[in-house]
């Protein structure tokens, strides 16, 4: 015990004098916290569009007044021509072009029916998607403002009414959804691999050889390495949550405890696999590749932007072998939807059998003699 | 009584033979040089000496110490000094003895004290509290040394300690290392200098895996014919098939 206490020191007066060290525990939470939410905003609003009027109508300018009432679109232009609105989307200047013929208002009054065209960039497919649906929406809302203003009572459809509730999440905040995702993200970079980072640096450094002719113990060592970092991921957790809240105002509706809970066991998973990573890799490089490959792994499939749900169903079991998936979905049905332990049971079964795996792994890989 | 001894000691990597069958005792409070060029397998030999890797075949002991069974009772008996720099460059120099000191079991309050002492000694007391990464190489080899002695180990393993070293903090070097062997600490040093090997009780010379050649450096120089024992290496290491 005694021994490990003098491992601890070492250790502690190591972090908290690498110049790097601490800059990449403590200010590297906070800006990422404080920036990502915002850039990750999947939220698409003040879409720019180009409206091409041929008709020049009453009907035509009260179309493009329910576009200037709006916020989801902003018009970027009323251009006289196809070609020319053409050129704005070319040269990046704007989304979307919705055309309105030449005779728009004499055939909807002649014919009841007339055809607009959308036409949208589509190089980001989600923004393209999303802004056409919008339109849609809007031309449809402006299509029952007319049959209601030119109806008699007998040719009224009833205008279609469906309302839509969103629940835990009622205003469809991106914010609410992203901000728990990089706090998990943090934790696991912070705990996995930066302590993969220091373990390795011995290796690379060649002090570990010095510490293995000593009566230093494999658990002693592991401890002694390992502990600092979990701490360390158990503040920057509490230090995302305390943001979360006061910068965002994202309300913990679960149990702190619970959350806590699942903290630190997840936290204990991904410290052996962090150590697991430094008993395979020999110098701090190769741990960063090995790293920077399970972050992009842990990203993209862990349901941190995407639908877990909507992928294929190979993808999908990769997918739920991943503890970071089971840990972010445990965060933000507790944070969000105030889901209990019970709710979540297979979540935590999950996360410890990773850890159970990982732990054993990287005990049985490391090796004081060769 | 032997500090070490060593039966067929051999250890293979595939069908590559780097230490070869050597057999050899250390007295207790010898100092024992261990030389060879590069490539004869001083090292591996060392490494399984100090509990770091395992024998392919024969026998060893290390301080009464099985280095099969009992390679961690090894490790509390022993000092180690590797060839790559092997403190702490971000911590201080107290901070390093102290380290080092509590991992052997030392006491705080047994620690701080020594440590005094051994600054003291080194004419590092006014460095105590600076890095170690900011000392000249010459004083971190001497610091290392003091470290690796500091539990009063009954061995003491030194990988070409001295290599990169200017003469005169050799000289200073090797004046540390027989003030440790007159307090009865056994000194087991692989060397590339020559003059060094004087310096030694005995030596044992390895070619290609194999003890070649294992006497007091007077006796081999008689043996060989030899003006120094620069001479007694050429002639040995000469039939060396393998190098680096």
């Amino acid at each position: 015990m005694r021994i490990l206490l003098f491992i601890l020191r070492k250790e502690f007066i190591q972090i908290f004098r690498d110049r790097m060290m601490l800059p990449m525990l403590l200010l590297m939470p906070l800006m990422q916290l404080l920036i990502l939410p915002f850039a990750a905003d999947m939220d698409v609003r003040h879409l720019k569009i180009i409206i091409v009027d041929n008709d020049h109508s009453p009907v035509s300018k009260s179309l493009i007044s329910k576009f200037t009432a709006s916020d989801l679109f902003e018009i970027y232009a009323i251009s006289g021509s196809y070609n020319e609105a053409l050129k704005l989307i070319e040269t990046d200047k704007a989304d979307i072009i919705l055309q309105i013929p030449h005779g728009f208002e004499r055939n909807l009054i002649r014919e009841g029916s007339e055809k607009v065209a959308i036409t949208a960039d589509a190089i980001n497919g989600v923004k393209a998607g999303l802004g056409t649906s919008y339109l849609n929406a809007i031309i449809q809302n402006f299509n029952q403002d007319i049959a209601l203003e030119w109806s008699n009572a007998t040719s009224l459809t009833p205008p279609q009414d469906v309302r839509y509730s969103f629940w835990y999440n009622p205003y469809l905040r991106y914010k609410n959804f992203i901000v728990p995702a990089i706090l998990v993200l943090l934790v696991t970079v912070i705990s996995g691999f930066v302590s993969a980072l220091n373990i390795v640096s011995e290796k690379e450094k060649g002090t570990i050889e010095q510490i293995n002719v000593t009566p230093i113990k494999k658990w002693e060592f592991i401890i002694g390495k390992v502990l600092p970092f979990w701490l360390i991921g158990i503040f920057d957790f509490s230090l995302g949550l305390l943001i979360m809240y006061y910068v965002y105002g994202i309300q913990i509706v679960g149990s702190l405890s619970t959350l806590y809970l699942f903290a630190i066991v997840y936290i204990t998973g991904i410290l052996g696999f962090g150590l697991l990573i430094s008993t395979v890799s020999h110098t701090q490089q190769q741990s960063m590749f090995v790293a920077f490959f399970f972050i992009m792994i842990f990203i993209l499939m862990s349901g941190m932007f995407t639908n877990v749900e909507s992928m294929p169903p190979w993808a999908h079991t990769i997918s739920s072998l991943i503890p970071v998936t089971h840990f972010m979905h445990a965060v933000r049905a507790i944070v969000l939807k105030g889901s209990v332990f019970l709710d979540l049971w297979v979540d935590m079964v999950y996360i410890l059998c990773f850890d159970v795996v990982a732990i054993a792994a990287a005990v049985i890989n490391y090796h004081k003699t060769v | 009584m032997y500090s070490i001894t060593a039966e067929k000691l051999t250890k293979k990597f595939g069908n590559f033979t780097a230490v070869d069958a050597i057999t050899f005792e250390v007295k207790e409070g010898e100092i024992f040089g261990f030389l060879g060029a590069n490539g004869a397998g001083k090292t591996t030999a060392m490494r399984i000496l100090c509990g770091l890797s395992y024998p392919t075949s024969g026998k060893a002991s290390v301080a009464g110490f099985d280095v099969y069974k009992q390679q961690e009772d090894i490790k509390k008996n022993i000092g180690y000094m590797s060839q790559k720099f092997s403190l702490y460059e971000n911590l201080t120099v107290s901070e390093n003895i102290e380290f080092y000191g509590g991992v052997y079991g030392l006491r705080m309050r047994e620690i701080r004290p020594k440590t005094k002492n051994i600054l003291q000694k080194l004419g590092l007391d006014s460095e105590a509290n600076k890095l170690v990464s900011s000392l000249p190489l010459g004083w971190k080899q001497k610091l290392a040394f003091s470290t690796a002695i500091f539990h009063e180990p009954r061995i003491v393993f030194l990988d070409e300690p001295t290599s990169g070293v200017d003469p005169v903090t050799r000289r200073q070097f090797w004046e540390m290392i027989y003030e440790a062997a007159s307090r009865g600490i056994t000194v087991f040093v692989t060397t590339h200098y020559m003059d060094e090997a004087e310096y030694c009780n005995r030596i044992s010379l390895m070619v290609d895996g194999r003890i070649d050649a294992l006497d007091a450096p007077k006796k081999l120089k008689a043996e060989h014919n030899a003006q120094s024992m620069d001479e007694v290496f050429y002639a040995l290491a000469r039939k060396a098939k393998r190098s680096d």
